[in-house]
């Protein structure tokens, strides 16, 4: 099955939720309206679609107040053998998404990744903490508002500046 | 040595020589300067020629930790508490250009050098580092523990 049905397949079913449809280095990207996000991956993780499988989430900080952090996520279906990529733009103010880890379990600690590194919430994670960084360290790295160069050390470290 | 039955020297020259000798080192590997440790460490250039050759798997046997591979800043902690169990006299290596001076990182997770958190006696840059590096690193510390100050039980403190 060509990927062009299989985007009006998506278009078709997913109707209002999906944003717009683009295209990246011969790769079809379907941006989805945020606040549709859980459903519409709920239905693309059922058949016809069969996306079994996340294979990775991410998030990118374009800075902007308006659809400052694009949510990243790479699907892949074992039976149709296709990957997809679908984004997904929240605000800057108080950015917050659902979480998908009742769809797929490995969306847990990729989702506390995006939380400790970006600090979008997922709503209804049932574990939402810091995963990369240490208890106490302040502020979100990744976001292009942390200071560059900012480190927040344990324990006192001898200064040779 | 033949028709003699005895030889002089100095005590401190004769306890640097064998200190020197037997290092056991604990190697603290965190990145991919390890595998430069492993061919070091491994038959091609042998460490054991050098009297290294014996790996302790607990810093509480060791004499000399290696530093080898970035630290962040969230496992500084653990490498001042793997130092401090080390038992005296003890000597530092820093393996690499991420242990010397953080490397390429520059960052919100880097130490800029694991000096920051142990102190170091000899530094080996290179990212990573030669084996001949390595050795010759390892060469110039045996040097400073010859010549050093021998501190042992009996010696009288300042």
């Amino acid at each position: 099955m060509g990927q062009e049905t299989l985007i009006d397949e998506i278009r078709t079913k997913l109707g209002a939720a999906v944003e717009s449809v683009s295209e990246s280095c011969g790769d079809r990207v379907v941006t989805i309206r945020p606040q549709a996000l859980r459903p519409a991956m709920a239905a693309l993780r059922e058949a016809p679609f069969d996306f079994a499988i996340l294979l990775d989430m991410t998030c990118v900080d374009f800075s902007e107040p308006a659809g400052r952090f694009e949510l990243v996520y790479h699907l892949y279906s074992i039976s149709r053998n296709v990957r997809l990529r679908l984004k997904a733009s929240v605000a800057a103010a108080d950015p917050a998404v659902e979480t998908l880890v009742g769809l797929w379990k490995n969306a847990d600690w990729l989702e506390r990744e995006v939380f400790d590194m970006f600090g979008v919430r997922f709503d209804g994670h049932p574990y939402l903490r810091r995963l990369l960084t240490y208890e106490g360290f302040e502020g979100h790295p990744l976001r292009k508002s942390y200071p560059w160069r900012l480190a927040q050390p344990r324990i006192r470290l001898k200064d040779k500046d | 040595m033949s028709g003699l039955d005895f030889m002089t020297t100095r005590f401190e020259t004769a306890l640097g020589w064998g200190r020197k000798f037997s290092l056991f080192h604990y190697p603290f590997i965190t990145a991919c300067c390890g595998m430069e440790y492993m061919s070091t460490a491994c038959a091609h250039f042998d460490i054991d020629r050098f009297g290294a050759g014996l790996t302790r798997f607990s810093p509480r046997q060791a004499d000399l930790l290696l530093v080898v591979g970035t630290i962040t800043h969230k496992l500084a902690p653990v490498l001042r508490t793997v130092y401090d169990q080390m038992l005296e006299p003890k000597w530092v290596i820093a393996f690499g250009a991420c242990a010397v001076s953080g490397g390429i990182y520059q960052n919100y997770a880097v130490v800029q050098g694991v000096d920051r958190v142990v102190p170091v006696d000899i530094y080996i840059p290179g990212c990573p580092p030669r084996p001949e590096m390595v050795l010759d690193g390892l060469m110039k510390l045996q040097d400073k523990i010859q010549h050093q100050k021998q501190d042992w039980r009996w010696a009288k403190k300042p």
